[in-house]
């Protein structure tokens, strides 16, 4: 079996052990799990540009920008299904990324990181000051509908998580078969040789603006189901320490595939979840500790461990 | 066809602060020529070829790419009008096999968005990649990681990756530079067999004159940014100021036995 159908078989089956989850799970772990499937998703953005490369300090831009239109769609515009909401949110974070882009794309480094994180901050100013918003304590997200079909309880969060499950692993799907392509292999030869790059007739520029949209909608759809599983949205959501959160996320993935950033959202979530469960006072003197270790452990980052071990297998 | 010469610079000129890089070099280079440019170190030779293809912008003077002036456009835009360069630091990638450079240039080459979302890997690709490489000798290392490759076969590389753009006119830095004497004469053969099966006009800079004799048809001679001979390889290498200032003894091996005798 090539590396495709091999990736596509694994998805489908994790696909199907998240549903099987769906029925099996307490509403509890549902949540965890859909906030973990989410910022895995913004992961999946966020590897496009690590591998160019990039590291952006402030997707929490595209997160906080696709809550907040997931959460104004019904009031606003009257919107009230999920899946719709979802496609705003995601369409329009994908725009502010795209304008956003042309500024990104002249820059690398450590001020591509920087100017990420104004931009976020921007927002987050913004959203602070804004009365209508509810300022800093953000504003209650009306329930949505499941083509057409109201949920409450356990059945809303089941269906919001069933819902992130398909999206995230349409999304790993998506970025898995781009990886391959040649298209797929600009962003590497980007960030190790630029010039080669331009002189075989391609632009790198254009090529990071692509793959900086593209993350910028992954993110917007990931903000955009968190703020209905959750039911509320704030600033907090485009602060910089959840653009830290994602690039946690992102290093600790690494920048070998899909898996790492799976990997690494489901790991970061379940030991956040754990430390604040088992030690409240101390909650992020361990969940420090432990990502350090896993960095010191594996440099390279999850992708790097599980791209080992399944050439281990083969 | 057009009747303007496939590459024409007028005046061009580039200045570090007090430095004048090159000053008022014009030249003009015809389709199928292949022209070599010599001189000392710091004569302004890769200073030139860096403003033809767009990675230096020159202070003065024009660049005309088919009778169209190019100042201002960048590489990217001269590789897609026909323009392909090789370096003097071959220009790869570490991370990439041997074969993984030929199917991304290859790719690259190709353009269309159709293209550029094929697998990389894609069977037609392999096999063009397959052609390449035989052509080039590489068949042999195309699995190896570029950066466990020798630096005459880097140098084949980054030349192949050049020539896969299917360019018009072809610029290259030194090809031989960094490569044992007992590898210069094969490699140049490897790339000017495939130079002649593609027609492509060559401009390239070079240090060993025996090199530079055996290939090109028509010499450049620098000095100091400026352009003291330009003409057939006899001539230029007969000449009293390049015999001085750049040949310094250095004249090739069959000029040095007809002037003998």
């Amino acid at each position: 079996m090539n590396s495709l159908r091999r990736t596509d078989a694994s998805l489908l089956g994790l696909l199907a052990v998240l549903c099987a989850a769906a029925f099996i799970a307490p509403s509890w772990l549902m949540s965890l799990l859909a906030v973990a499937l989410a910022k895995g998703l913004v992961a999946l953005g966020l590897l496009l540009l690590l591998r160019a490369g990039l590291v952006p300090f402030g997707h929490a831009l595209y997160y906080c920008l696709g809550g907040y239109v997931a959460g104004l769609g019904t009031p606003w515009l009257g919107i009230r299904d999920t899946l719709l909401l979802l496609a705003l949110a995601s369409l329009l974070s994908g725009a502010v990324a795209f304008a956003a882009g042309f500024l990104m794309r002249r820059y690398r480094g450590i001020f591509f990181a920087m100017l990420s994180m104004a931009l976020s901050m921007i927002l987050y100013g913004v959203l602070l000051k804004s009365q209508s918003l509810g300022s800093s304590d953000g504003f209650t997200v009306a329930r949505a509908s499941f083509f057409a079909m109201q949920t409450a309880g356990v059945g809303a969060i089941r269906s919001v998580y069933l819902l992130t499950a398909v999206v995230t692993l349409l999304a790993a799907w998506g970025v898995s078969r781009y990886l391959t392509t040649a298209m797929g292999h600009v962003g590497p030869a980007i960030r190790e040789n630029e010039v080669r790059v331009e002189y075989l007739g391609c632009s790198p520029s254009r090529v990071i603006h692509r793959e900086y949209t593209a993350s910028g909608a992954l993110a917007g759809g990931a903000g955009a189901l968190v703020a209905i599983l959750v039911g509320q949205v704030d600033p907090g959501m485009g602060f910089w320490m959840t653009s830290g959160e994602f690039v946690f996320i992102a290093i600790l993935a690494g920048a070998g595939g899909i898996w790492g950033s799976l990997a690494a959202a489901f790991v970061l979530e379940g030991i956040h979840a754990l430390a604040f469960e088992y030690a409240p006072q101390y909650w992020k003197f361990v969940l420090g500790a432990t990502l350090l270790l896993l960095i010191v452990r594996f440099p390279s980052g999850l992708s790097s461990m599980l791209a080992n071990r399944a050439g281990a297998r083969s | 066809m057009s009747s303007a010469p496939l590459l024409e610079t007028r005046g061009l000129t580039v200045r570090f602060g007090a430095v004048v890089a090159v000053n008022k070099v014009s030249v003009r280079i015809d389709r199928g020529d292949v022209v070599g440019l010599i001189g000392t170190n710091g004569a302004g030779k890769t200073t030139f070829l860096n403003m033809v293809t767009g990675y230096l912008r020159p202070t003065g003077g024009e660049i005309l790419l088919e009778g169209r002036s190019t100042l201002g456009r960048s590489p990217r835009e001269l590789v897609a009008h026909g323009m392909a360069r090789s370096f003097q630091v071959p220009q790869l990638f570490p991370a990439m096999t041997v074969r993984e450079h030929l199917l991304f240039a290859l790719a690259l080459a190709d353009g269309s968005a159709g293209a550029l979302l094929k697998p990389l890997h894609s069977a037609q690709r392999q096999a063009r990649a397959d052609e390449v490489l035989g052509r080039f000798g590489l068949q042999a290392i195309g699995e190896r990681p570029v950066n466990l490759v020798p630096q005459g076969q880097r140098k084949l590389i980054d030349i192949a990756m050049a020539l896969s753009l299917k360019p018009r006119l072809l610029l290259l830095d030194e090809p031989t530079s960094g490569v044992s004497s007992a590898e210069k004469m094969p490699l140049m053969e490897v790339v000017f067999d495939v130079i002649r099966a593609s027609g492509v006009t060559v401009l390239f800079v070079e240090h060993d004159m025996d090199v530079v004799r055996r290939y090109v048809t028509r010499i450049l001679a620098f000095r100091d940014g400026s352009m003291i001979a330009d003409g057939a390889p006899g001539d230029v290498m007969r000449d009293a100021q390049v015999a001085s200032a750049v040949l310094r003894g250095r004249a090739p091996a069959a000029l040095a036995k007809a002037g003998a005798a």
